[in-house]
């Protein structure tokens, strides 16, 4: 059956189901989408998941229309791993209205909806605990709200107390006999800004608790009053560790709305850099996680081979971490002279450093005893709580986007998935050991058969001529003058495209009016969903394991708190 | 006769084994060569910091390797990354418990003035709430950027210069 035919299928049995109050239709690009009564809203989303197999639920936010009668839409978006059917629900609530929580049919709706509460205001009934999120507790308003000045900051007085689940003003209880413990948000096991509370009973914790948003950069606001050029720079600093990824998965957003394809060239460079990305992302984790358990020598020894990376991005682009290396439409730069020859030198001898680096670790017995039956998620909880990438393929779990929805020349390359067994921390450091090797198989293959051709499409409208163009011809100049004030202006609707980055599924949902800046762009980071379930995953264990679990989450602050 | 022989000897070994100085730049001097910074990296800036330290740029080439957490320990506070108004309490409070003599060196655009994020949630500039005596520019700034603003703060502990204006209100 194709695609086409299961969409078809899926919409039939809903509107009979459903008959009255629900609408499908497919947006532009042809994405599924299902608007329905905020009423109806907890019966769909159950049925989807018993009966069409949505056993993920990949996103949800809020977009404001501000004038709009009932002012919000609720976005849902589901992913059926069976089918490889993705699914969007749209509520609409009124700004005094409320709307049921779904955090007991998905566990990752509690923090996604906590963050449309934060943003938006959007009230959701029977939530578990509906408290800010991102912005600090001080903060007064909803800031992505249309009408929130994006310029307006609020000063924080105090650092935010402590809280758990159910006990929302803690006060510290000496006869409990419980030692309360704050680990961050500047600790150097958590690696940038976050912030764990812990109660311990000797060395067991008993429950924990995370408070992130300490680096929430109001990205999505940013992306509302920046061009679509613009955002690209914004994208690098999501996931700083792996910046060209999201660069590609950005670019690959509007190029699908904007119904354009990149040339050849231009995929096979994105597929490089992605994996070399995946590479020095995966180096950052591994090294630091193992800085944590004591083993300063490794993370020196990674970071010698992400010099060897930033030294080949230098040369495209000129920046080392933060690099803005693809255009909507293409690449910026055609690659410079022997700089694939160097890529593969390059490429060559990082292969052989993680054979080097598997017999520091993997046999290492320290390692091996700090890390097995530690931090532990099963398959079904990992689902649940919208797990994506090597977190989620540790457990058992086997879903690549590359495999599973390939994109660009991915079905063309030889690669495999590696998959864990018992979603253990050290079974997420096998992955992500195995997943180095073959991200540089994939390297090599792309590198010894570079297609030849322009690395960018010359649409006058979407890229910016050449400089000599620029600076030789009034044609030139005018198309570059049009393009810096005009801006990118890809047609009104809404789509969502996502890219297997290093941490998981990195999803962008954009809705456009036409204009030159996007209307709403919400990230699905998949540090988000990931980061939720830490607090359940190390209640139980010994307070030094749940350094050694964080480490292997490789949770990004950027990413995470955006 | 003789003792204008002994007078030459001694003003050969003033001039071979002794040096004459002030006891502040003697201390300066020490100083500046054995500065413990904190890291606060916050962003982006701190996985550029992990490069100063790292292998190729290796900071311990200036004395500044011996990287501490706790603000006790240390007195360079490295600011290096986005601070946001939620973090803003938690960067004074670091900067407070550490002891005096301190600096503070704002590692990239976010830390200096809030960088390209003109946002709701991110707080102008480090300097809102903490004295800065260097400020590198760069988004992030690369390692040798940073090298530099650290031989910055040595030369201003060298010279034992007085500290930026006080912070604003």
């Amino acid at each position: 059956m194709s695609i086409q035919e299961r969409y078809n299928n899926l919409s039939e049995d809903l509107n009979q189901k459903f008959s009255g109050t629900l609408k499908t239709s497919f947006s532009i690009r042809n994405d599924f989408v299902c608007e329905i009564e905020k009423e109806n809203i907890l019966k769909i989303l159950e049925h989807l998941k018993a009966h069409h197999g949505f056993e993920f639920m990949m996103d949800l936010c809020a977009v404001d229309y501000l004038g709009r009668q009932k002012r919000f839409d609720v976005v849902y978006h589901l992913y059926a791993p069976s089918t490889k059917l993705r699914v969007r629900i749209k509520a609409q609530v009124g700004e005094h209205e409320t709307i049921e929580s779904a955090h007991k049919i998905w566990k990752a709706a509690n923090w996604f909806e906590r963050e449309a509460y934060d943003l938006f205001g959007v009230v959701f009934k029977n939530h578990p605990n509906l408290r800010k999120i991102l912005t600090h507790s001080e903060f007064i308003g909803h800031p992505l709200r249309k009408d929130y000045d994006a310029n307006h900051q609020q000063r924080a007085t105090c650092v935010e107390p402590a809280w758990y689940e159910a006990d929302e003003n803690y006060k510290y209880d000496p006869d409990k006999n419980l030692v309360p413990i704050n680990i961050g948000p500047s600790h150097p096991a958590t690696h940038g800004t976050l912030r764990i509370m812990a109660e311990l009973d000797g060395e067991t914790i008993e429950r924990a608790n995370v408070e992130i948003g300490y680096l929430h950069r109001c990205f999505e606001k940013m992306a509302e009053t920046h061009f679509y050029q613009q955002i690209i720079p914004y994208t690098d600093r999501l996931n700083y560790c792996s910046a060209p990824m999201n660069n590609v998965g950005f670019c690959k957003t509007v190029e699908k709305l904007l119904g354009v394809e990149v040339p050849p060239k231009a995929q096979a460079m994105r597929i490089l850099l992605n994996e070399l990305s995946r590479v020095i992302d995966h180096l950052v984790c591994i090294g630091t996680n193992a800085v944590d358990l004591g083993a300063l020598t490794t993370f020196w020894y990674c970071f010698e081979q992400r010099e060897r990376v930033y030294v080949l991005f230098e040369k495209l682009c000129g920046a080392r971490l933060t690099v803005a290396l693809t255009r909507i439409g293409g690449m910026t730069y055609d690659n410079p002279p022997g700089w694939e020859k160097e890529c593969l030198e390059t490429v060559l001898k990082i292969k052989k450093f993680v054979e080097e680096l598997d017999s520091l670790l993997t046999e290492n017995k320290i390692f091996i005893n700090r890390m097995q039956n530690v931090g532990t998620i099963s398959a079904q909880d990992a689902i649940s709580y919208g797990f994506t990438g090597p977190c989620l393929r540790a457990s058992g779990v086997n879903l690549d986007l590359r495999k599973a929805e390939p994109y660009y020349f991915y079905d063309q390359l030889d690669f495999d998935v590696p998959i864990g067994t018992s979603g253990d921390s050290y079974d997420r450091y096998l992955v992500r050991m195995e997943e180095m090797r073959q991200s540089l198989k994939i390297c090599e293959q792309v590198l010894k058969n570079m297609p030849a051709g322009d690395y960018t499409i010359r649409d006058k409208s979407i890229v910016l001529p050449d400089k000599k163009d620029v600076w030789g011809n009034i044609e030139g100049l005018m198309n570059h003058f049009m393009l810096i004030i005009k801006g990118i202006r890809p047609p009104a609707g809404e789509i969502y495209d996502c890219t297997e980055a290093a941490n998981g599924e990195l999803g962008f949902y954009l809705v456009s009016d036409g204009g030159p800046r996007p209307y709403r762009l919400k990230v699905r980071p998949p540090c988000f969903a990931i980061y939720q379930a830490f607090p359940k995953m190390i209640e139980g264990e010994y307070i030094a394991d749940a350094v050694a679990t964080l480490g292997t989450l490789n949770v990004v602050a950027g990413e995470l708190d955006r | 006769m003789n003792i204008q022989v002994k007078q030459a000897e001694v003003d050969q070994l003033l001039n071979t084994s002794v040096l004459t100085t002030t006891a502040e730049k003697y201390i300066g001097w020490g100083r500046k060569h054995s500065l413990w910074p904190l890291p606060f990296g916050t962003a982006c800036c701190g996985i550029e910091f992990m490069s100063v330290v790292g292998p190729k740029y290796d900071l311990a080439r200036f004395g500044a390797e011996a990287v501490r957490f706790s603000p006790r320990q240390s007195d360079l506070l490295i600011v290096a990354g986005t601070i946001t108004e939620k973090m803003g309490p938690v960067l004074k409070l670091i900067y407070d418990q550490m002891l005096e003599p301190k600096w503070v060196l704002s590692m990239g655009a976010c830390a200096s003035s809030g960088g390209f994020y003109r946002a709701y949630h991110v707080m102008q500039g480090a300097d809102k709430i903490i004295p800065v005596d260097v400020y590198v520019p760069g988004c992030p700034p690369t390692p040798e950027a940073v090298i530099d603003g650290i031989l910055r703060i040595q030369e201003i502990i060298q010279q034992g210069r007085k500290r930026a204006p006080t912070p604003l209100k």
